[in-house]
């Protein structure tokens, strides 16, 4: 997959003209299912919730939980066949989810831009970085050849690569991981979106290099005022970056709110699962880390109730049969879950002391199934 | 030949060169010295390209080293060749980091788990056999449900557990994990990280286990040795690392993990920069081309290892002073 195509600059989505007190994204009861040979699929199964300008989401949840697709969806990047989608998703004041692809064209690289997860696929490999800027930006913005070039060259010093007259005339291949990246986020923010989507932005990268790409986004972020949506599946990743934090669970948000809410207080074992599993460097050597059993459930074949319930430690017998809504907690916190979790994580929290908390259930559980068991597989 | 205060592993002035093109050679590994005791966890940390990888192929003599010496349960590694040195290096075993591509496609994971005990002709086949689903239960498979199915079956978690079931059926004494959990999930990375340290108890393994992400390396460590450019900057006990890190790469690297706290202030102590080429090191300390502490010293003078602690080892010139802060910049001395 290439990156968004920047093709004319669009001209009849301007904000000016919509109320500032509107969201800059609204999703609304988003829903994407594939059609596979064990039937119909739902990876994105009735998703809602909204960023304002200027602030940024932070979308976690292990591999296959649907984070790819939400954000494909709300890009309107899906496969064209086998593809069944319904919902609103709701660009500054403008319903974007039944648009053509001609007219998608016109909003990606202006209006939202997306980062995708592997840089090396998502880059022509036979294209020098340059051209893959500036073509970019001469569609779009109707702006000449010279002038095109620098503000590439701006464009490459500002996302922090070095000799980026030089760098212009590379290809893909010649540049490092980090690199390549920054080059990513260049092309996705040539165009000034609104709203930008950084699939795994750093996944398969060094951690100094991942802290590099993320000062770097967040700075831009700040200093375009830009919506951004960090997908990751690791929570420590989105814990400074964004003030708001959804996890997801086999295509459904579990669990939404302020970020340092959601991890001092989550509601949803989910989320609480894990913020378990991150190794911290403020525990001693050898602390052993809280691992969810098993892997999330296959999407053809989901339980009934709540889908984390195989998996949950505090599961009872409600949770085997009825899905838990997602009700709010107060103050923008949202769970789905039918016995939350009433403890709070403290900021160095160990993983022994809540495990075996009681989770707040009627009565009938006992310590057992209060601790979370380990190394079981499926 | 393993007493108790003999280390299990011993690498000395280990030097690993790579033929680069025109004559030119990278030396991917320069004067690395450390050891290991039995049962106890060496973490090797550093960027991409420090030569982390490099090392454990070396002290598994996959590579051979250009120069120094690798000593493996009393027997010199370097000195041995052929059948000698097959024999002699039967207790190391090795796990990479990507699982399904270490795995033949075409065999079943009962073949697969089985194939140390094949290359050995230990026993007959069904005492293989046996050997072999004992291994694939004591990585949480089933035996009966997943030895006839093929690794692209499963998933990197999943594969990953059969690495580790193929590495112990060989009986190790040591096993060089090279990231084996930097391509999973958090979620996963959990189980695994936990089944190599409940592994390691049961079977009294010496692992060295090979990341670049300092917070799962301190979860698993004893002790830490961190690489920068192929040479080693600082060795230290996993706690003591964390706690007082002397020198200034190991603090860059400690400050670009991300907390999962979000009221921990972002901390600036960053590295800045891309790695210099290996073909083409800095004089001196490599590090100083990024090191926001050198001096004119640091281009002239390779800083040497030299102990500051009971086992903390820096390379540095001006290495920092115990307990700094992460904020700090007069917290060198001279
Ligand atoms: N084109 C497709 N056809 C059928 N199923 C698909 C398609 N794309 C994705 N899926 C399924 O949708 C589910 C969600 O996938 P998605 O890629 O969104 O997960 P993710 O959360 O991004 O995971 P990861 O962390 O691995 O990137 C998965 O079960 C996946 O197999
Ligand atoms: N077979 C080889 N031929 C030539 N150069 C090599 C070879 N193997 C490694 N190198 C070089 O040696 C250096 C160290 O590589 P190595 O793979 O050991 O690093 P690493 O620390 O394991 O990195 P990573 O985190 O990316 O796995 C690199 O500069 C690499 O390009
Ligand atoms: S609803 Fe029940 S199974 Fe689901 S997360 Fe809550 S306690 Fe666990
Ligand atoms: S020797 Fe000098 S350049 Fe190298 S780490 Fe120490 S202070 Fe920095
Ligand atoms: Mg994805
Ligand atoms: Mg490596």
């Amino acid at each position: 997959m290439r990156t968004a195509p920047l093709d004319t600059i669009s001209n009849d989505t301007g904000s000016s003209d919509r109320p500032a007190f509107k969201p800059l994204l609204l999703v609304e009861d988003l829903r994407c299912g594939f059609h596979t040979g064990q039937g119909l699929i739902h990876a994105v199964d009735g998703v809602s919730f909204s960023l304002e300008r200027g602030r940024a989401l932070g979308l976690v949840g292990e591999s296959g939980s649907g984070k790819t697709v939400l954000a494909r969806s709300i890009m309107g990047l899906l496969p064209r066949s086998g593809v069944t989608k319904s919902g609103q998703v709701n660009l500054d004041g403008q319903d974007i989810s039944q648009l053509s692809p001609r007219q998608l064209r016109h909003l990606w690289g202006a209006q939202l831009a997306m980062i995708f997860q592997d840089p090396m696929t998502a880059l022509n490999p036979v294209v020098r970085i340059g051209r893959q800027i500036t073509e970019h930006m001469r569609a779009h913005l109707g702006i000449g050849r010279a002038e095109a070039r620098s503000a590439a060259v701006a464009l490459l010093e500002s996302v922090g690569i070095p000799e980026p007259d030089r760098r212009l005339s590379s290809y893909p291949h010649q540049l490092s991981g980090g690199t390549r990246q920054r080059v990513m986020i260049a092309i996705a923010l040539a165009c000034g979106p609104k709203l930008l989507l950084a699939d795994e932005p750093t996944t398969g990268l060094d951690v100094t290099v991942q802290a590099q790409v993320l000062d770097l986004l967040a700075a831009q972020q700040a200093r375009r005022s830009m919506g951004l949506i960090l997908v990751t599946h690791d929570l420590a990743v989105v814990a400074g970056r964004a003030e708001e934090t959804a996890v997801m669970y086999a295509g459904k948000i579990v669990e939404k709110g302020p970020t340092s809410v959601l991890f001092h207080h989550p509601l949803m074992p989910y989320t609480e699962a894990l913020l378990r599993a991150i190794p911290r460097l403020d525990l001693p050597s050898h602390t052993r880390l809280g691992a969810i059993p098993g892997r999330p459930p296959d999407l053809s074949a989901l339980p009934p109730g709540c889908r984390f319930a195989p998996r949950c430690p505090y599961a009872q017998d409600r949770c085997r049969t009825q899905e838990p809504p997602l009700e709010e907690a107060g103050a923008g916190h949202f769970f789905a879950c039918w016995y939350p979790r009433k403890g709070s994580l403290p900021a160095s929290w160990s993983y022994t002391d809540s495990v075996t908390d009681l989770p707040r259930a009627p009565t009938s559980v006992t310590s057992s199934q209060a601790a979370i068991p380990e190394g079981q597989i499926q | 030949m393993t007493g108790t205060t003999e280390p299990l592993l011993s690498v000395e002035h280990l030097v690993v060169e790579f033929p680069a093109g025109r004559a030119r050679w990278v030396q991917a590994v320069s004067d690395v010295s450390f050891s290991v005791m039995e049962g106890e966890t060496l973490g090797l940390v550093g960027e991409s390209g420090c030569g982390k990888s490099t090392t454990g192929m070396a002290v598994a003599q996959i590579t051979r080293p250009t120069s120094g010496r690798v000593i493996f349960d009393g027997k010199e590694l370097t000195e041995l060749a052929g059948e000698k040195l097959r024999h002699a290096k039967k207790g190391i075993q090795l796990i990479f980091q990507d699982p399904i591509s270490s795995l033949n496609p075409r065999r079943t994971v009962a073949e697969i788990v089985a194939e140390p005990l094949e290359v050995w002709k230990v026993g007959d086949r069904r005492s293989r056999r046996n050997r072999a689903h004992e291994a694939m239960e004591a990585v949480g498979l089933d035996p009966r449900i997943s030895g006839s199915r093929r690794p692209h079956e499963f998933s990197g978690g999943q594969c990953q557990r059969i690495s580790i079931a193929r590495a112990l059926t060989a009986d190790p004494k040591l096993m060089i994990c090279d990231e084996p959990v930097s391509a999973l999930d958090v979620s996963v990375q959990a189980q695994i990280i936990n089944l190599l340290e409940d592994t390691k108890r049961r079977y009294g393994l010496t692992l060295v286990f090979i990341a670049h992400d300092l917070a799962v390396v301190k979860n698993v460590s004893d002790k830490i040795a961190v690489m920068y450019l192929g040479r080693l900057c600082e060795t230290a006990p996993a706690d003591e690392l964390y706690a007082n890190p002397a020198h200034p790469y190991t603090k860059a690297l400690l400050a670009s993990i991300p907390s999962p706290d979000p009221r921990a202030a972002t901390l600036t102590a960053r590295i800045q920069g891309d790695l210099p080429s290996p073909l083409a090191p800095p004089s001196g300390c490599r590090f100083r081309t990024r090191c926001k502490y050198a001096q004119p010293r640091c281009s002239e003078e390779i800083p040497r290892l030299s102990e500051i602690g009971p086992n903390h080892q820096v390379a540095c010139h001006f290495p920092l002073a115990a307990g700094a802060t992460m904020t700090t910049t007069a917290d060198k001395k001279g």
